[in-house]
Protein backbone atom coordinates (compact mmCIF):
# COMPACT_ATOMS: atom_id res chain seq x y z
CA UNK A 1 0.00 0.00 0.00
CA UNK A 2 1.31 3.47 -0.70
CA UNK A 3 1.27 6.65 0.87
CA UNK A 4 0.87 9.93 0.34
CA UNK A 5 3.29 12.07 0.83
CA UNK A 6 1.88 15.45 2.21
CA UNK A 7 2.75 19.18 1.18
CA UNK A 8 2.03 19.92 4.85
CA UNK A 9 5.05 21.59 7.17
CA UNK A 10 7.03 18.69 9.27
CA UNK A 11 6.32 20.90 12.04
CA UNK A 12 5.11 24.54 12.90
CA UNK A 13 6.98 27.04 11.49
CA UNK A 14 10.08 27.87 13.60
CA UNK A 15 13.53 26.56 14.85
CA UNK A 16 13.16 23.44 16.76
CA UNK A 17 16.54 22.15 18.81
CA UNK A 18 17.29 18.74 20.16
CA UNK A 19 16.56 18.43 24.35
CA UNK A 20 20.17 16.76 24.67
CA UNK A 21 19.11 15.07 27.64
CA UNK A 22 15.79 13.25 26.33
CA UNK A 23 17.02 12.85 23.04
CA UNK A 24 19.65 9.67 21.49
CA UNK A 25 21.62 9.45 18.83
CA UNK A 26 23.25 5.89 18.74
CA UNK A 27 24.42 2.91 16.71
CA UNK A 28 24.02 -0.44 15.57
CA UNK A 29 26.66 -2.87 14.07
CA UNK A 30 26.64 -6.59 13.83
CA UNK A 31 29.22 -8.47 16.41
CA UNK A 32 30.84 -11.51 16.30
CA UNK A 33 28.50 -12.79 13.29
CA UNK A 34 25.75 -13.58 15.79
CA UNK A 35 24.90 -10.66 18.00
CA UNK A 36 23.78 -6.78 17.17
CA UNK A 37 26.10 -4.39 19.38
CA UNK A 38 24.85 -1.41 20.41
CA UNK A 39 26.88 2.27 21.19
CA UNK A 40 26.03 5.90 21.22
CA UNK A 41 26.99 9.89 21.18
CA UNK A 42 26.33 11.63 24.69
CA UNK A 43 27.10 14.56 22.90
CA UNK A 44 25.36 15.84 20.06
CA UNK A 45 23.48 18.65 18.50
CA UNK A 46 19.91 18.59 16.35
CA UNK A 47 17.78 21.20 14.48
CA UNK A 48 15.08 21.26 12.89
CA UNK A 49 13.62 24.07 10.33
CA UNK A 50 11.60 23.45 7.84
CA UNK A 51 12.08 20.68 5.98
CA UNK A 52 15.73 20.15 7.14
CA UNK A 53 17.52 18.84 9.83
CA UNK A 54 20.90 19.65 10.64
CA UNK A 55 23.21 17.58 13.50
CA UNK A 56 26.93 17.25 14.82
CA UNK A 57 27.66 14.50 17.10
CA UNK A 58 31.02 14.53 18.78
CA UNK A 59 33.49 11.68 18.36
CA UNK A 60 35.16 12.48 21.57
CA UNK A 61 31.90 11.65 23.40
CA UNK A 62 31.45 7.92 21.95
CA UNK A 63 30.09 5.46 24.77
CA UNK A 64 30.25 2.23 24.21
CA UNK A 65 30.33 0.87 28.05
CA UNK A 66 33.75 -0.08 27.70
CA UNK A 67 36.93 2.69 29.01
CA UNK A 68 39.38 0.49 26.35
CA UNK A 69 36.72 -0.07 23.66
CA UNK A 70 35.86 3.69 23.72
CA UNK A 71 39.75 4.73 23.64
CA UNK A 72 39.99 2.45 20.82
CA UNK A 73 36.92 3.88 19.17
CA UNK A 74 38.92 7.74 19.28
CA UNK A 75 42.05 6.37 17.46
CA UNK A 76 42.89 6.25 13.68
CA UNK A 77 41.76 2.38 13.59
CA UNK A 78 38.20 3.94 14.03
CA UNK A 79 37.00 7.66 14.12
CA UNK A 80 40.37 9.42 13.91
CA UNK A 81 38.96 12.17 16.70
CA UNK A 82 42.55 14.09 16.41
CA UNK A 83 42.22 15.03 12.69
CA UNK A 84 37.98 14.28 12.77
CA UNK A 85 36.79 15.33 16.36
CA UNK A 86 33.00 15.49 14.85
CA UNK A 87 30.42 13.67 12.86
CA UNK A 88 28.30 15.95 10.82
CA UNK A 89 24.57 15.41 9.41
CA UNK A 90 22.33 17.47 7.48
CA UNK A 91 18.92 15.61 5.88
CA UNK A 92 17.27 18.06 3.30
CA UNK A 93 13.64 17.67 2.06
CA UNK A 94 12.49 15.54 4.72
CA UNK A 95 8.50 14.31 3.84
CA UNK A 96 6.00 13.36 6.19
CA UNK A 97 3.61 11.08 4.65
CA UNK A 98 -0.22 11.14 6.56
CA UNK A 99 0.68 8.04 8.59
CA UNK A 100 3.66 10.31 9.91
CA UNK A 101 6.23 8.55 8.69
CA UNK A 102 9.35 9.89 7.82
CA UNK A 103 11.50 9.83 4.29
CA UNK A 104 14.19 11.93 3.29
CA UNK A 105 17.95 12.19 2.13
CA UNK A 106 20.96 13.40 3.41
CA UNK A 107 24.79 13.38 4.07
CA UNK A 108 26.80 11.93 6.64
CA UNK A 109 30.22 13.21 7.20
CA UNK A 110 32.53 10.42 8.90
CA UNK A 111 36.36 10.71 9.38
CA UNK A 112 35.95 13.83 6.78
CA UNK A 113 34.21 11.35 4.36
CA UNK A 114 30.81 12.39 2.85
CA UNK A 115 28.31 10.43 1.29
CA UNK A 116 24.61 11.21 0.70
CA UNK A 117 22.60 8.83 2.88
CA UNK A 118 18.58 7.65 2.55
CA UNK A 119 16.72 8.30 6.03
CA UNK A 120 13.62 6.68 7.45
CA UNK A 121 11.46 7.28 10.20
CA UNK A 122 8.44 8.68 12.01
CA UNK A 123 7.18 12.26 13.50
CA UNK A 124 4.87 13.03 16.24
CA UNK A 125 1.34 14.30 14.68
CA UNK A 126 1.73 17.31 16.22
CA UNK A 127 3.60 18.95 19.15
CA UNK A 128 2.50 18.67 22.93
CA UNK A 129 3.34 21.59 25.41
CA UNK A 130 5.13 20.36 28.55
CA UNK A 131 4.77 20.85 31.87
CA UNK A 132 7.30 23.96 31.92
CA UNK A 133 5.05 25.55 28.92
CA UNK A 134 7.96 24.30 26.27
CA UNK A 135 5.88 23.51 22.85
CA UNK A 136 7.42 19.60 21.88
CA UNK A 137 7.82 17.16 18.86
CA UNK A 138 9.04 13.76 18.70
CA UNK A 139 11.43 13.10 15.36
CA UNK A 140 13.25 9.35 15.34
CA UNK A 141 15.45 8.66 11.87
CA UNK A 142 17.24 5.83 10.99
CA UNK A 143 19.81 5.07 7.78
CA UNK A 144 22.02 2.43 7.27
CA UNK A 145 25.51 2.99 6.14
CA UNK A 146 28.52 1.50 5.05
CA UNK A 147 31.44 2.17 7.88
CA UNK A 148 34.51 0.94 5.38
CA UNK A 149 33.10 3.95 3.12
CA UNK A 150 34.21 6.11 5.69
CA UNK A 151 37.46 4.82 6.22
CA UNK A 152 36.32 3.28 9.68
CA UNK A 153 37.35 0.07 8.46
CA UNK A 154 38.94 -1.73 11.85
CA UNK A 155 38.43 -5.42 11.55
CA UNK A 156 39.52 -8.86 12.91
CA UNK A 157 38.61 -12.37 12.01
CA UNK A 158 36.79 -14.42 13.69
CA UNK A 159 37.81 -18.22 14.46
CA UNK A 160 35.04 -19.68 12.83
CA UNK A 161 34.76 -17.51 10.01
CA UNK A 162 33.50 -14.39 8.93
CA UNK A 163 34.96 -11.05 10.46
CA UNK A 164 34.39 -9.89 14.41
CA UNK A 165 32.36 -6.49 13.12
CA UNK A 166 30.26 -6.27 9.99
CA UNK A 167 30.52 -3.83 7.60
CA UNK A 168 27.00 -2.14 7.79
CA UNK A 169 26.02 0.60 10.66
CA UNK A 170 22.72 1.33 11.65
CA UNK A 171 22.42 4.98 12.90
CA UNK A 172 19.56 6.26 14.82
CA UNK A 173 18.29 9.61 16.30
CA UNK A 174 16.02 9.88 18.37
CA UNK A 175 15.42 13.55 18.77
CA UNK A 176 12.72 15.16 21.78
CA UNK A 177 12.74 18.72 19.75
CA UNK A 178 12.51 21.85 21.56
CA UNK A 179 10.40 24.92 19.75
CA UNK A 180 12.75 27.89 20.57
CA UNK A 181 11.82 31.34 21.37
CA UNK A 182 12.04 34.06 19.35
CA UNK B 1 60.92 16.50 8.58
CA UNK B 2 62.47 13.80 10.98
CA UNK B 3 61.42 10.48 10.74
CA UNK B 4 62.90 8.14 13.90
CA UNK B 5 63.89 4.96 12.74
CA UNK B 6 63.38 1.56 15.36
CA UNK B 7 64.46 -1.47 14.24
CA UNK B 8 63.16 -4.56 16.00
CA UNK B 9 66.48 -6.19 16.67
CA UNK B 10 69.08 -5.66 18.86
CA UNK B 11 72.30 -7.41 16.93
CA UNK B 12 74.83 -5.79 16.18
CA UNK B 13 74.93 -6.60 12.17
CA UNK B 14 70.64 -7.12 12.25
CA UNK B 15 69.24 -7.10 8.82
CA UNK B 16 66.47 -4.69 10.15
CA UNK B 17 69.14 -2.05 11.58
CA UNK B 18 70.67 -2.12 7.62
CA UNK B 19 67.26 -2.16 6.66
CA UNK B 20 67.14 0.98 8.71
CA UNK B 21 69.86 2.74 7.25
CA UNK B 22 69.12 2.24 3.41
CA UNK B 23 66.13 3.93 4.20
CA UNK B 24 68.23 6.99 5.17
CA UNK B 25 69.77 6.53 2.21
CA UNK B 26 66.51 6.57 -0.14
CA UNK B 27 65.80 9.50 1.78
CA UNK B 28 63.10 12.05 -0.38
CA UNK B 29 64.42 15.29 0.30
CA UNK B 30 63.50 17.47 3.70
CA UNK B 31 63.39 14.11 5.34
CA UNK B 32 65.86 12.99 7.97
CA UNK B 33 66.01 9.77 8.74
CA UNK B 34 67.34 9.15 12.48
CA UNK B 35 67.97 5.91 13.90
CA UNK B 36 66.59 5.03 17.56
CA UNK B 37 69.97 3.06 19.14
CA UNK B 38 68.54 -0.47 19.79
CA UNK B 39 70.76 -0.20 22.85
CA UNK B 40 67.92 1.96 24.38
CA UNK B 41 65.81 -0.70 23.89
CA UNK B 42 67.42 -3.44 25.68
CA UNK B 43 67.78 -1.13 28.58
CA UNK B 44 63.91 -0.97 29.27
CA UNK B 45 62.52 -2.77 31.63
CA UNK B 46 59.89 -5.92 31.40
CA UNK B 47 56.67 -3.47 31.04
CA UNK B 48 55.46 -3.42 34.99
CA UNK B 49 52.49 -1.12 35.61
CA UNK B 50 54.13 -1.30 39.14
CA UNK B 51 57.40 0.41 37.65
CA UNK B 52 55.21 3.17 35.75
CA UNK B 53 54.01 5.61 38.38
CA UNK B 54 54.50 9.20 38.71
CA UNK B 55 57.93 9.03 38.05
CA UNK B 56 58.56 6.56 35.34
CA UNK B 57 62.40 4.92 34.99
CA UNK B 58 64.58 7.02 33.25
CA UNK B 59 65.16 4.74 30.16
CA UNK B 60 61.40 4.54 29.63
CA UNK B 61 60.87 8.36 30.00
CA UNK B 62 63.65 8.78 27.44
CA UNK B 63 62.01 6.32 25.11
CA UNK B 64 58.31 8.07 25.43
CA UNK B 65 60.34 11.36 24.71
CA UNK B 66 62.07 10.32 21.58
CA UNK B 67 58.98 8.25 19.88
CA UNK B 68 56.81 11.05 20.96
CA UNK B 69 59.07 13.96 19.91
CA UNK B 70 59.61 11.94 16.21
CA UNK B 71 57.61 13.43 13.35
CA UNK B 72 56.66 9.90 12.13
CA UNK B 73 58.25 6.44 13.24
CA UNK B 74 59.70 4.04 10.77
CA UNK B 75 59.56 0.09 12.52
CA UNK B 76 61.80 -2.29 10.75
CA UNK B 77 60.84 -5.82 12.53
CA UNK B 78 62.41 -9.25 11.96
CA UNK B 79 59.77 -12.45 12.64
CA UNK B 80 60.96 -14.27 15.69
CA UNK B 81 58.24 -17.56 15.67
CA UNK B 82 55.74 -15.93 13.29
CA UNK B 83 55.53 -12.65 14.97
CA UNK B 84 57.29 -9.62 16.06
CA UNK B 85 60.68 -10.02 18.79
CA UNK B 86 59.46 -9.54 22.86
CA UNK B 87 62.30 -6.91 23.03
CA UNK B 88 60.25 -4.54 20.28
CA UNK B 89 56.73 -5.91 21.70
CA UNK B 90 57.75 -4.46 25.66
CA UNK B 91 58.79 -0.83 23.63
CA UNK B 92 55.72 -0.63 22.78
CA UNK B 93 53.86 -1.91 25.72
CA UNK B 94 55.33 0.81 27.27
CA UNK B 95 55.05 3.66 25.02
CA UNK B 96 51.22 3.27 25.04
CA UNK B 97 51.32 4.25 28.42
CA UNK B 98 50.60 6.78 30.28
CA UNK B 99 46.77 6.34 29.40
CA UNK B 100 45.98 9.62 29.14
CA UNK B 101 48.71 10.84 27.00
CA UNK B 102 50.75 7.93 25.44
CA UNK B 103 53.46 8.57 23.34
CA UNK B 104 51.95 6.41 20.59
CA UNK B 105 48.84 7.86 20.16
CA UNK B 106 48.16 9.69 16.77
CA UNK B 107 52.02 9.23 16.17
CA UNK B 108 52.04 8.39 12.13
CA UNK B 109 54.32 5.06 11.73
CA UNK B 110 54.97 2.67 9.03
CA UNK B 111 56.03 -0.91 8.82
CA UNK B 112 59.00 -2.20 6.75
CA UNK B 113 60.46 -6.23 7.75
CA UNK B 114 63.19 -8.16 6.86
CA UNK B 115 64.14 -11.92 7.19
CA UNK B 116 66.53 -14.40 6.21
CA UNK B 117 63.30 -16.59 5.16
CA UNK B 118 61.10 -16.41 2.17
CA UNK B 119 58.33 -14.64 3.37
CA UNK B 120 60.26 -11.50 4.49
CA UNK B 121 58.93 -10.99 7.98
CA UNK B 122 55.02 -10.56 6.47
CA UNK B 123 53.59 -11.91 9.97
CA UNK B 124 55.73 -9.98 11.86
CA UNK B 125 54.82 -6.80 9.89
CA UNK B 126 51.01 -7.65 10.52
CA UNK B 127 51.36 -8.17 14.15
CA UNK B 128 53.02 -4.82 14.11
CA UNK B 129 50.78 -3.38 12.54
CA UNK B 130 48.10 -4.37 14.54
CA UNK B 131 49.18 -3.60 17.98
CA UNK B 132 50.47 0.08 16.71
CA UNK B 133 46.82 0.78 15.94
CA UNK B 134 45.60 -0.33 19.05
CA UNK B 135 48.41 1.19 21.02
CA UNK B 136 46.87 4.58 19.14
CA UNK B 137 49.03 5.15 16.49
CA UNK B 138 48.07 5.84 12.31
CA UNK B 139 49.53 3.02 10.46
CA UNK B 140 49.58 4.00 7.42
CA UNK B 141 51.24 2.27 3.78
CA UNK B 142 51.83 -1.51 3.08
CA UNK B 143 54.56 -4.26 4.59
CA UNK B 144 57.56 -4.29 2.33
CA UNK B 145 58.78 -7.82 3.11
CA UNK B 146 62.25 -8.36 2.28
CA UNK B 147 63.11 -11.91 2.25
CA UNK B 148 66.45 -13.63 2.29
CA UNK B 149 68.20 -10.91 3.31
CA UNK B 150 71.09 -12.20 3.90
CA UNK B 151 71.82 -12.57 0.49
CA UNK B 152 71.52 -8.71 -0.23
CA UNK B 153 68.84 -6.80 -0.32
CA UNK B 154 67.06 -6.63 -4.14
CA UNK B 155 68.00 -3.77 -6.77
CA UNK B 156 63.62 -2.36 -6.35
CA UNK B 157 64.53 -1.79 -2.57
CA UNK B 158 65.52 1.42 -3.05
CA UNK B 159 62.43 2.74 -4.46
CA UNK B 160 59.88 0.93 -2.13
CA UNK B 161 61.41 2.78 0.78
CA UNK B 162 61.49 5.89 -0.80
CA UNK B 163 58.12 5.44 -1.13
CA UNK B 164 57.33 4.21 2.33
CA UNK B 165 59.18 7.43 3.51
CA UNK B 166 56.94 9.36 0.49
CA UNK B 167 54.05 8.07 2.26
CA UNK B 168 54.61 8.84 5.61
CA UNK B 169 55.46 12.78 4.95
CA UNK B 170 52.26 12.75 3.39
CA UNK B 171 50.32 11.11 6.28
CA UNK B 172 51.67 13.72 8.42
CA UNK B 173 51.44 17.07 6.36
CA UNK B 174 47.70 15.84 6.31
CA UNK B 175 47.93 15.54 10.31
CA UNK B 176 48.69 19.34 10.17
CA UNK B 177 46.70 20.38 8.10
CA UNK B 178 43.49 18.82 10.13
CA UNK B 179 45.17 20.56 12.85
Amino acid sequence: MSTTVSVTPLAPAGTWAADPVHSNVSFEIGYAGVNTFRGAFKEFTAVLAGDSLEGTAAVASVDVKDDHLNDHLQTPDFFDAERFPEIAFTATELAKAEDGTLSGTGELTIKGVTRPITLTGRIADAPATDPFGRERLGVRLEATIDRNEYGVSWNAPNQSGGNYLADEVALFAELALVRQEG
Amino acid sequence: MKVLAVSGSLRAGSHNTRLLEEAAAAAPDGVEVELFDPARMAALPLYDQDLDDEVAPASVRELREAWAGADAILFATPEYNGSIPGGLKNAIDWASRPKLDPALRNQTVAVIGASTGQFGAMWAQQDLKKVLGIAGARAVGDPVPVARAHEGFPEQLHEQLRGVLQRLVEATELEAVAA
